[in-house]
């Protein structure tokens, strides 16, 4: 799969025009031929077959159902196509919505209206499988191919998940059968029921009646070999693991019943086909519902067909046993009809089983009339459906097992495992050494059949190890109390994790952002804006709430969906592991920084068929400096860019921050769309506690204006503004466990703001020992004679001694003079040097000599 | 204590994240204290355990300490293991430090407030971590604990005072302001009682009698003048209480079977031991011609004015004293008299200003006397068999003449 391995890929149209457009110059395809000049390969690729297309991630090609090939006005190959999207293109938040496990191999039918389905037809990489499944089925175990088949079982339109319309699957099916067939015989030219203009040419193929015999027959034989094929393959398998086998058998009943009616009815299309054939009586140019109408019709009045379906005559050595089978299977499939897909399906089925032994002989008489015939259908839809069948493998395992616990009845338990042993047959009718080793060796079969419960079982019981596991926090064990008094309800709601449901005073800015980022994702541009503002003034708050609004809006398609990534300067451990990041969000892939840089230019410079608008958020930006600025620049050139569709939101502290560390071609990148974020001023801090409380009568009216006004003098930082509102209540809580004041009151803020903001130096020298305060009076005294504010402990030592001769006091000694200076040292009243240089170690203060002299005159 | 208490116990049983800064100065008991609530709050969680079943481990306590974890990758690691996350990552192979914060993030971004368990982060030697490149692991604590993933409480424990001006403005401004001052505020009484508490006995203590006499023993050195002078002594220097603890060891360590009680002597010997000057005690050991040395030293820093010497000068200095002075001293060839120089600067006693390199001359090294001249004078009286020409010269540089 690796693209770039096959850049010397040539594409040119298979076949001549089928229609075309003189005003517009444009000209129709019916394929396209792609030649590798490396290996001289040539691909021819049909429409309505299922491709592979280039995309955002080398290792992840989209997948796309090809619609229609053309040629503009300019030469231009063109493409359009159906999307089906992968689990990694849906969004993390949405994936969830699945309630289930995806596998890798599973896509989904892409209604999304936003994407772009016009692509260039060079992106087209090559062909592959897709099989429609149903919500139930399990995946099937694939042998072959498996990078190249993919399974649709549910739609995405960007919001939900749908099951499949009946219309939409037969549609696939189809297009799938058809694929089929073109793989098993490039040459021969099957028609099919489809609205593409090809239906013509190819059906006047079919008006020569020897000329379809002729595709008749060969294409019989592909299927045979197919089949044959397949049977050996799956008789390896069988051998391998015998309690695969059963399942096999089992997931041919769900084929036969018409919970897929459609999809039946389109595989028996090709048995019509073969029918009109033989009988020649048929119409050459039936309609598809008209066929599908004469072939329900074919089954109903099967009898008279009885001749020309044994034209084919089957092996006559045929138990009652096999006729009863197919007569259970027939007899099982008006059960199914009813039913959908769902688990209620697997209890009819299970009922059905336990029926099965006592309608065993009643249409035993009828059955060996219908036998050849649906097993001509059998044999049909297996060439047909090949794939399909291996992936029911696992549900039915599954369904088996459920069965046979469920049952607890002998009976009802030998039934269904007889039942297995039976539905072997009409599997792998051809394979008569088969189905004969399976009848010699009943109790063998049985055996498996015991076993299967235990093993299937077994398999879906043991937990999957995920790969990537996510970490997690143990669960608390008990759960957390909540709030029992309004204060701490206070409290709970003035904690600055918790969201408000708007911000107040800061309109102004969101409806800038949210206008910028709305403007650019309306145009499908790039851009980018920068946005500066001192700590705690809700930057990042407000982006994300403008991203919050914006994703509502995308929601409710007034806009183009968009994809947010949010990266912080402050956790990433380098600047280029930004990169990675944004890799990673975009893509899910892992990879080293410099890799990750390559994909990303690689990423927003070429342009992408199914790509959507990213928001970037760039938070702590200037984090992400570096000498060369290579990280800055890359993120803001990837804007500028035809088709990155990237929107940038920066965020810093300063507001210069381009002009003074940025080189000029990063700030010319970075452009000129600004914003700065005003620090509050007190009425709106007094408006963010207000609106926080509301409701919560716990504050003072007066108490949080204190606050509002003493952090806006300050510093403007909400979240100091609630951390001393938060404080405030703890200490109206403790003081009312003396009294009863149950709301906070000025002397409670005024407290939690002293605590808060009180100089820690005053107090630790008040309550230092007593030559610890000599020390530093001698340390001002040393200061003052020498007029500079540096001195050796020496000098400071004889003013020491000396003071203490004053005071009356024993001097101490010159090792505890040093004791004394490294203790104020660590507590950092003073700056020392390293105190190897003993004597001679210089000293300075590390707070004002007025404080100092403050802190000691008070005593 | 209280208000530590309770905030711990709201991050437990509430889930609020919280985070606060202990400032205190060496020996003030913010360890002591935060072990004590923990302590306390432990007993908590097992009356709770009593009564719910439930809570079977609520907490754990990653203690990290600055001097252990040198930079923040040691240090994530060191809480991954102790958060056990490990287990989780089974086999995978922790790679680079990016990897190892892009997934310890993760992890704590995936609780909410309900339902995981609450964690405890004890930063020790907080301004250690302050020091680590852009913080990064601090601004992502306080971060975590101001948005709304799992709970955490941070606790940084630290002694210098200036802690918050250290924290970037980002980091600071996530910092919740919660600051705990433990100060060592009490006054000489209360420092007496302490002193009591200390030395005395508990009431578990097996030999009942030995303990009522050993307590009425310290009841009495408690109120015995001398004892009083040496603590007031050590009071007045130091408040910190692990100096009380060193001084009563070295006091109690003199108790024998045949001294069964510790007296106010012991005490006082043991107050001289605690706070003699080590360097004065060096120069107890030194021979005459060093001491000569040292002397020459402090004139040439009194004449000269603390400007640096070399031994050439000193050896002048200490030649001239032999010539016209000393009758008891021998007149001691140079090389010897360098040999003793070098002791001295082996001794610490003397260092040189430049390292010492293969060009410059020995003697011309530049050198500073690292004692202080009442230091030199101090301990020549206490030095025995001086001559006493070399005490006169001491005392004054002039004496010769």
């Amino acid at each position: 799969m690796n693209t770039r391995q096959q850049s010397k890929l040539i594409y040119s149209w298979y076949g001549k025009p089928l229609s075309s457009d003189r005003k517009l110059r444009t000209s129709q395809y019916k394929g396209i031929l792609i030649t590798s000049e490396s290996t001289k390969t040539e691909t021819c690729i049909q429409l309505g077959d299922f491709i592979l297309v280039e995309g955002v991630n080398a290792d992840q090609p989209y997948v796309a159902q090809l619609m229609d090939l053309y040629e503009d006005g300019a030469q231009h190959k063109r493409a359009v196509v159906q999307w089906f999207c992968r689990l990694e293109e849906i969004p993390q938040n949405k994936r969830k919505l699945l309630k289930r496990e995806i596998s890798a191999q599973e896509v989904f039918f892409d209604q999304i209206l936003g994407y772009d389905t016009d692509i260039a037809a060079e992106t087209i990489i090559k062909s592959i499988v897709v099989l429609p499944l149903h919500l139930g089925e399990e995946l099937p175990i694939v042998t072959l191919n498996k990078e190249q088949t993919f399974y649709v079982k549910q739609s995405w339109d960007g919001k939900c998940f749908k099951v499949l319309s009946p219309d939409t699957f037969s549609k696939l099916k189809e297009a799938n059968k058809k694929k089929g067939v073109i793989t098993n015989s490039s040459k021969a030219f099957i028609p099919s029921d489809t609205f593409t203009p090809v239906k013509k040419e190819t059906e006047t193929v079919l008006c020569s009646a020897t000329k379809t015999k002729n595709a008749d027959m060969e294409m019989e034989s592909k299927h045979s070999a197919s089949k044959s094929s397949l049977a050996k393959d799956r008789h390896s398998q069988r051998v391998a693991n015998n309690d695969i086998k059963t399942p096999t058998a089992r997931k041919k009943l769900e084929l036969n019943s018409p919970t897929r009616s459609k999809g039946r009815l389109l595989g028996c299309e090709v048995l019509g086909l073969l029918d009109d054939d033989c009988d020649a009586i048929a119409p050459l140019k039936p309609s598809a519902t008209k066929r599908k109408v004469k072939f329900t019709g074919d089954v109903l009045g099967s009898p008279p067909k009885i001749p020309c379906s044994n034209d084919k005559p089957k092996s006559t050595s045929e138990t009652a046993k096999q006729h009863q089978s197919f007569s259970d299977t027939l007899r099982l499939s008006p059960y199914t009809k009813i039913k959908d897909c769902s688990e209620k399906d697997k209890n009819l089925h299970e009922k059905g089983n336990i029926l099965s032994p006592v309608g065993y002989q009643k249409p035993s008489s009828q059955s060996p009339v219908m036998t050849p015939r649906s097993r001509r259908t059998c044999a049909q839809k297996t060439s047909a459906l090949i794939a399909e069948q291996i992936s029911l493998l696992k549900s039915y395992g599954k369904l088996a097992a459920e069965e046979d616990v469920l049952s607890g009845s002998d009976s009802s338990y030998s039934s269904s495992s007889e039942e297995e042993e039976d539905d072997d047959v009409p599997c792998t009718p051809e394979k008569k050494t088969k189905s004969s080793r399976i009848f010699s060796t009943p109790k063998s079969s049985r055996k498996s059949a015991v076993h299967t419960p235990a093993k299937t079982l077994k398999k879906t019981g043991t937990p999957r190890t995920p790969r990537n596991a996510t970490p997690e926090i143990p669960r608390r064990l008990q759960a957390a109390q909540e709030p029992a008094s309004v204060l701490e309800e206070a409290r709970l709601r003035l904690h600055v994790s918790a969201v408000p449901e708007s911000l107040p005073c800061r309109e102004e800015e969101f409806q800038d952002i949210y206008n910028f980022v709305e403007s650019k994702l309306i145009d499908g541009t790039g851009g980018c804006m920068y946005i500066s503002g001192v700590p705690g003034t809700g930057k990042t708050a407000t982006v994300h709430e403008v991203i919050r609004s914006l994703q509502q809006a995308a929601e409710n398609d007034e806009l183009p969906p968009f994809q947010f990534v949010e990266i912080n300067g402050m956790k990433l451990t380098d600047p280029h592991q930004a990169y990675v990041q944004i890799l990673e969000f975009l893509t899910g892939q892992k990879v080293t920084a410099t890799h990750a840089a390559v994909l990303l230019a690689k990423l927003f410079s070429t342009p992408g068929p199914k790509r959507k608008t990213t928001v970037l958020m760039v938070d702590e930006l200037d984090l992400l400096w570096t000498r060369k600025q290579n990280v800055m620049y890359n993120l803001f050139d990837w804007p500028t860019q035809k088709h990155s569709k990237l929107i940038i939101l920066a965020i810093a502290n300063t507001m210069d921050l381009p002009e003074r560390i940025m080189m000029n071609r990063v700030a010319s990148r970075l452009g000129l769309t600004r914003m700065s974020f005003q620090p509050y001023t007190y009425k709106q801090l007094q408006q963010i506690i207000s609106s926080r409380l509301k409701g919560v009568k716990a504050f003072e009216e007066d108490a949080v204006q204190l606050v509002s006004r003493k952090v806006a003098a300050l510093s403007g930082d909400a979240r100091r503004c609630l951390d001393i509102c938060r404080r405030a209540t703890e200490i109206c809580e403790f003081a009312r466990q003396k009294r009863a004041p149950e709301i906070v009151r000025m002397a409670h803020v005024t407290e939690a703001i002293d605590e808060m903001f009180s100089s820690p130096y005053v107090n630790a020298i008040r309550n230092a020992s007593l030559h610890e305060q000599i020390f530093l009076k001698a340390i001002l005294a040393e200061f003052q004679r020498a007029g500079v504010e540096e001195a050796t402990v020496q000098q400071i030592y004889h003013h020491h001694v000396a003071l203490c001769r004053m005071e009356g006091l024993q001097s101490p000694t010159v090792s505890e003079i040093m004791a004394i200076c490294s203790r104020l040292g660590a507590c950092r009243l003073l700056l020392v040097e390293a105190s190897s240089k003993y004597l001679h170690m210089r000293v300075r203060l590390n707070l004002g000599q007025d404080d100092v002299m403050y802190a000691l005159r008070e005593e | 204590h209280s208000h530590l208490l309770e905030l711990l116990k709201r991050t437990t049983v509430h889930g609020e994240s919280n985070s606060a800064l202990i400032i205190g100065p060496r020996g003030s008991g913010k360890t002591t204290l935060l072990n004590h609530v923990l302590k306390d709050l432990r007993e908590m969680n097992q009356v709770r355990e009593n009564l719910l079943e439930v809570h079977l481990n609520g907490k754990k306590n990653p203690f990290l300490s600055g001097l252990l974890q040198t930079n923040d990758k040691v240090a994530l690691k060191e809480i991954t293991r102790q958060l056990q996350l490990e287990n989780v990552v089974g086999d995978k192979v922790f790679g680079s430090f990016a990897e190892n914060l892009a997934f310890l993030l993760e992890a704590l971004r995936r609780g909410n407030r309900s339902s995981s368990c609450p964690i405890l982060f004890v930063l020790d030697e907080f301004d250690l971590f302050v020091h680590h490149k852009n913080q990064t692991l601090l601004y992502n604590l306080f971060d975590i604990s101001q948005s709304a993933q799992t709970p955490v409480t941070v606790i940084g424990l630290t002694c210098r005072q200036d802690i918050l001006e250290l924290l970037e403005k980002r980091v600071k401004s996530r910092f919740s302001h919660r600051q705990i001052y433990l100060m060592n505020s009490f006054d000489f009484k209360e420092y007496i009682k302490i002193f009591k508490k200390q030395l005395s006995l508990p009431a578990e203590f097996p030999n009942e009698a030995f303990a009522q006499k050993w307590n009425n023993n310290v009841q009495h050195l408690s109120e015995d003048k001398t004892v009083q002078d040496v603590l007031q002594r050590l009071f007045h220097r130091t408040k910190d209480l692990r100096s009380l603890h060193l001084l009563l060891v070295l006091a109690v360590s003199a108790v024998t079977v045949h001294h069964p009680l510790p007296t106010a002597a012991d005490l006082q010997e043991a107050s001289r031991q605690h706070s003699s000057d080590s360097r004065a005690n060096i120069v107890h050991g030194l021979s005459v011609l060093e001491i000569c040395l040292i002397i020459a030293m402090k004139h040439l820093n009194e004449v000269y004015d603390g400007e640096p010497f070399n031994f050439q000068m000193v050896y002048n200095e200490f030649q001239k004293f032999i010539q016209r002075k000393a009758h008891s001293m021998y007149n001691f060839e140079k090389p010897v008299v360098m040999k003793a120089f070098e002791h001295l600067l082996q001794l610490e006693l003397v260092q040189p200003l430049e390292r010492p390199s293969a060009r410059a001359q020995r003697e011309f090294l530049l050198m500073k006397l690292l004692l202080d001249s009442s230091q030199i004078m101090e301990a020549l009286q206490v030095y025995p068999n001086c001559p006493t020409d070399v005490k006169q010269w001491a005392a004054s540089s002039l004496s010769w003449l």
